[in-house]
C-alpha cells in the first residue's frame, strides 16, 4: 500500500536537547494512524518537521512523495493541520478564522462547515480572546474537517474537549476514514487510539519504540491485578509472567503478561479469591515497560520484586 | 493582598534584564547631560548666554520652559524627553504585569493559588514604585554629583519619580477597562501624547502659566520648577492624584470578573468577509487600527507644529538678538525652515517607531504560534511576512506624507504662504523615508537571522534617537554620530538636497531586508514553550 508519510531516522536537535533521535514513521493511505507518546516525547516536533515548519538535522522525510521542507506550499494544499496548542487572533471571530484557514488551504466546503459548527455546538460569532481552550480547539478542528484535504494532521486534538465533544470528534474521524482520508492523530491517551486507530506508532524520547496494529501491540502489554485472597499467597511470585508483586498480608498486587493470565488466575483461585480487580493494559504501563527495558539495558539494576 | 510580595518577586524575576536596563540608563542620563554642560560651559555667564539663545517659543514648545539659566536648570530643560520615556516605560511595565498577564491566562493560574484579588495589581504597582525610586534617585544623585544645586537635583529626581508613578497609576486604571493589553497600551500612550501636546500648545504661546500647560500632567509635573524656587506643593498634589488613581484601579479590579474588561467585547460576524481571506487581508486586519492611529497622530501633530512654527517665527521677529543667533546657527535657511526641519526629524524617528512596531508584529504572531496555522496552509513564508512588511515599510512612508501635507497646511494657513508650503514641506518629509526604511530593515535582518533578539529593534531605534538628540551635547565624535541613518539626511526644507546618502540608505535597506528574508526562509519557526 502507498505511504502518505514516510519518515526514516529523523533527527532534530534544539541546542543541546535532542528532540528527535532517529524517528521512524510510516502512514499508509486511507488509514487512521495513532502517533502515541508521553508529553515531551517529540510528537509535536515530528509533526512540525512534517509540515516544513522545522528543518530536520538528518534523516529522510517524505510527504506525498515530496520533501516537506522544499515543497511546503504545494504539499500543504493537500493537508489540514490542527495544532496541539491552538491560539487564535484575539479580535477575529471563530467563524472568520475557520473561513480564513479554509481559504488559505485552498477551499472550504461551506455546507460541511455549517454542519460541523452545529455538531460541535460552536458559537462562531465570538471573538478569539473570549473562547475557552476547548472552543479554540473546536475552531481549528472545524476548519480542518471542513476542508477537502487528503491528509488530516491532528496534534492532540481532544486535549481540551469535554467527553461529549470528544465522542463527536470520534464519530467525525470515523466519517473521514469512511471518506477515504488519511489521518495522523497524535495522542497520549490510549483509549482514544484504541477507539479510532488502524495502526499506531509509539515514540519515546524522540525514537520509535513500537509500531503496528493495536492487536499486534497487545501481546506486549500486561494486566494489573489487585486481589484479596482467602489465605497466604504462597508461590505466586515464582509463577512465570508475574511482575512487580507486592504482598500485604492476604492482599496482593501484581502485573501479569496477558499470555500467562490464565495460569496465574488458576493459581489465585486455588488459594481462594474474596475480591478481584483487574485493569486492562494502559499506555502508561507500556511506557513504563519500555523505560524498564531501557534501564535493564543500561545496567544490572533489574526489576525489584519485593516479597 | 496575600501573595503580593511573592508576585512582586516574580515580576522582578521576569523583568530582571529590562527593568534595570531602562531605569539605570535613563536615571544616569540627566547626570551625563549635566556634566557635559559643565564641561562645555564652565563659565556660568556663557551658560546663561546659551540659555538665552535657547529660550524661544518653538524650543520651549518642544522641551518645555527653561526655569533657570543655571547648570541644573539647563539640564532639566534638555533632559525633559527622559520624563516622557520613563512615564511610557512605567505605564507599559504596569500593563505587562496586569492586563497582559490576564490576557495570557497566567493570572488565572496564579489566581487559583493563595493569592489575594488585588495582589497582582499591588505587585505591578510595587514594580512601578521601585522603578520610580531608581530613576528618581539616580537622577538626583547624578545631577548633584555633576555640580548642580542639591535641592534642585532632589526636585528633579522627584519630578521623574512622580512621572513614573503617575503614568503607572494611569496605566493601572486603563488596564481595568480594556480586555486586550494592546488596547490598554494604546490608551496609555495616547494619554501621554495628549498630555505632551497640551503642554506644547500651552508653552508655545510664551505664557508660562497657560492653563493648558497646568492641566497637562506633563506640564503640571514640569511646574515643580526644579532649580528655580521649587514648588513642592505641586509634587504633593501629584502624590494625591497617584493615590486616588491607585484606589480607583483597586475598586475597578475588585468589582469586575477575571478576564473581563469594563468595556465589553461585542460579538462579530459568523463568516469572514472576502477581504480577510489572504495573508495580506489578515495583516491588514491586524495592523489597520494601529496604522489609522499613527496617521491621525501625524495629521494632528503636523497641523499643530505647522501653526506653532509660524508663532515661533513671529516671536523671533520681535527679538532681533534671537534672530541673529538663529540666523548664525542656520546659515542662510529661514527660521521657519529650521523649525520645520527639526519637527520633521522628530516625526522621522516616530515613523521609524511605527515601522519597527509593524515589523515586530510579525515576530509576535510567530511567537504566539499564530503564524503556524497560516504557514501550515498553502502559504509560503515570504508571502506571509510580506503582508506585515508592507505595513512596516509603506505605513511609515504614508505616515510621513500625511505629516508633511498637514504640516504644510498648518504652516501655509498660519503664515499666509498658502498651498505652496504643502509641496515643499511634503517633499522634505519624504526625505526621512530612507532612514526609516534602513531602521526597519535592521529589524527584518534580526527577525531572519537572530529571531530571539528581534525586539532589540526598539533598542536600535532608541540608540538612533539618543544619538540625534544628545550626540552633540555629549560631544561625541562625528563617526559615532554617523552611526545613525538619520544623521545622513539632508536638512530639508531650506538645505540642499543631496541624493547620494538617500540612495545609499535605500540600497542598504534593500540588502538587509533580503538577507533577513533569506534567513527567515531557512530557519526553524518558533515552536513556543
Amino acid at each position: 500500500m502507498e505511504n502518505v508519510i514516510s519518515v526514516n531516522g529523523l533527527v532534530k536537535s534544539f541546542g543541546r536537547t535532542r528532540a528527535l533521535d532517529g524517528l521512524d514513521l510510516e502512514v499508509r493511505r486511507g488509514e487512521v494512524h495513532g502517533f502515541l507518546g508521553p508529553n515531551g516525547a517529540g510528537k509535536s516536533t515530528a509533526i512540525r518537521v512534517l509540515l516544513g515548519l522545522l528543518k530536520a538535522d538528518s534523516g529522510t522525510t517524505t510527504l506525498f512523495g515530496g520533501d516537506p521542507w522544499r515543497d511546503a506550499v504545494s504539499l500543504h494544499r493537500r493537508l489540514a493541520y490542527v495544532p496541539g496548542d491552538v491560539t487564535l487572533w484575539p479580535n477575529l471571530t471563530g467563524g472568520e478564522v475557520i473561513d480564513l484557514l479554509g481559504r488559505l488551504r485552498g477551499g472550504l466546503d461551506t455546507k460541511r462547515r455549517d454542519e460541523l459548527v452545529e455538531r460541535f455546538e460552536l458559537d462562531p460569532r465570538k471573538k478569539g480572546r473570549t473562547y475557552s481552550k476547548g472552543n479554540r480547539q473546536k475552531v481549528a478542528l472545524i476548519a480542518a474537517l471542513a476542508s477537502d484535504a487528503e491528509l488530516l494532521v491532528l496534534d492532540e486534538p481532544t486535549s481540551g474537549l469535554d467527553p461529549l465533544m470528544e465522542s463527536v470528534f470520534q464519530s467525525c474521524v470515523n466519517d473521514e476514514r469512511g471518506a477515504g482520508r488519511t489521518v495522523l492523530l497524535s495522542s497520549h491517551i490510549l483509549a482514544e487510539a484504541e477507539a479510532l486507530c488502524d495502526r499506531v506508532s509509539i515514540i519515546r524520547a524522540g525514537r520509535t519504540v513500537e509500531s503496528g496494529t493495536l492487536a499486534q501491540l497487545r501481546h506486549l502489554t500486561r494486566t494489573s491485578i489487585h486481589a484479596e485472597l482467602a489465605g497466604e499467597p504462597n508461590g505466586i511470585g515464582a509463577l512465570a509472567g508475574v511482575h512487580d508483586l507486592v504482598v500485604e498480608g492476604e492482599r496482593v498486587r501484581f502485573q501479569v503478561d496477558n499470555a500467562e493470565l490464565d495460569t496465574v488466575l488458576r493459581a489465585l483461585t486455588t488459594v481462594g479469591v474474596r475480591g478481584l480487580t483487574s485493569q486492562p493494559p494502559t499506555l502508561e504501563e507500556l511506557f513504563l515497560r519500555h523505560y524498564q527495558k531501557a534501564e535493564q539495558a543500561d545496567g544490572p539494576a533489574g526489576q525489584a520484586v519485593p516479597a | 493582598m496575600t501573595g503580593t510580595w511573592q508576585l512582586f518577586r516574580l515580576n522582578l524575576r521576569r523583568d530582571r534584564v529590562v527593568l534595570p536596563l531602562w531605569t539605570i540608563l535613563l536615571g544616569l542620563f540627566p547626570g551625563l547631560v549635566a556634566s557635559s554642560f559643565a564641561s562645555l560651559y564652565p563659565d556660568p555667564a556663557e551658560l546663561a548666554e546659551f540659555a538665552a539663545s535657547m529660550s524661544n517659543p518653538s524650543l520651549t514648545a518642544v522641551y518645555g520652559p527653561i526655569w533657570s539659566p543655571s547648570l541644573g536648570g539647563m539640564t532639566s530643560w534638555r533632559s525633559s524627553i527622559v520624563l516622557l520615556i520613563v512615564a511610557l516605560a512605567t505605564a507599559f511595565t504596569v500593563i505587562r504585569h496586569t492586563r497582559a498577564e490576564e490576557e495570557q491566562g497566567r493570572r488565572e493560574l496564579l489566581g487559583a493559588t493563595v493569592v489575594g484579588r488585588g495582589a497582582g495589581l499591588a505587585a505591578a504597582l510595587l514594580v512601578a514604585l521601585l522603578a520610580s525610586a531608581v530613576v528618581g534617585g539616580l537622577t538626583a544623585l547624578g545631577t548633584a554629583a555633576a555640580g548642580a544645586d542639591g535641592t534642585g537635583s532632589v526636585a528633579l529626581g522627584l519630578q521623574y519619580a512622580l512621572a513614573c508613578l503617575l503614568f503607572g497609576a494611569i496605566a493601572a486604571v486603563v488596564a481595568q477597562l480594556t480586555q486586550g493589553a494592546r488596547t490598554a497600551r494604546w490608551i496609555s500612550g495616547a494619554v501621554l501624547i495628549g498630555a505632551f501636546l497640551l503642554r506644547m500648545l500651552g508653552d508655545a504661546g510664551g505664557d508660562l502659566n497657560s492653563p493648558l500647560s497646568w492641566i497637562s500632567p506633563i506640564g503640571f509635573l514640569q511646574r515643580i520648577r526644579p532649580y528655580a524656587d521649587e514648588r513642592w506643593w505641586v509634587a504633593g498634589v501629584v502624590v494625591l492624584v497617584v493615590a486616588l488613581l491607585a484606589a480607583a484601579a483597586y475598586r475597578l479590579n475588585a468589582v469586575r470578573d477575571l478576564d473581563a474588561g469594563l468595556i465589553a467585547s461585542r460579538p462579530g460576524p459568523a463568516r469572514a468577509p472576502r477581504a480577510l481571506l489572504s495573508p495580506l487581508g489578515l495583516a491588514w486586519r491586524l495592523q489597520r487600527s494601529t496604522l489609522f492611529g499613527w496617521l491621525i497622530g501625524y495629521a494632528v501633530l503636523g497641523v499643530f507644529l505647522g501653526s506653532a512654527t509660524d508663532a515661533a517665527v513671529d516671536a523671533v521677529k520681535d527679538s532681533p538678538d534671537l534672530g541673529d543667533v538663529i540666523g548664525r546657527l542656520g546659515g542662510g535657511a529661514s527660521i521657519a525652515d529650521m523649525v520645520i526641519a527639526a519637527g520633521l526629524a522628530i516625526m522621522g524617528i516616530g515613523a521609524a517607531g511605527q515601522g519597527v512596531q509593524a515589523a515586530l508584529r510579525a515576530r509576535s504572531e510567530e511567537s504566539a504560534l499564530r503564524a503556524e496555522p497560516i504557514l501550515a496552509a498553502a502559504v509560503g513564508r515570504t508571502r506571509w511576512i510580506g503582508g506585515h512588511l508592507l505595513f512596516a515599510f509603506f505605513g511609515p512612508a504614508l505616515g510621513l506624507l500625511v505629516a508633511g501635507v498637514f504640516l504644510g497646511i498648518g504652516y501655509g494657513t498660519a503664515s499666509g504662504e498658502g498651498g505652496g508650503a504643502i509641496g515643499r514641506v511634503t517633499g522634505a518629509a519624504a526625505v526621512q523615508v530612507p532612514a526609516v526604511w534602513f531602521t526597519v530593515a535592521i529589524v527584518v535582518l534580526l527577525f531572519g537571522l537572530l529571531p530571539r533578539l528581534t525586539s532589540l529593534g526598539w533598542g536600535v531605534l532608541a540608540f538612533f534617537l539618543l544619538l540625534g538628540q544628545l550626540g552633540a551635547i555629549l560631544q561625541l565624535s562625528q563617526w559615532a554620530l554617523d552611526l545613525s541613518p538619520f544623521s545622513h539626511l539632508p536638512a530639508l526644507p531650506g538645505g540642499d538636497l543631496t541624493v547620494t546618502p538617500l540612495v545609499a540608505l535605500v540600497a542598504l535597506a534593500a540588502v538587509l531586508t533580503s538577507v533577513g528574508l533569506v534567513g527567515f526562509r531557512r530557519r526553524d519557526l518558533a515552536s513556543g514553550g
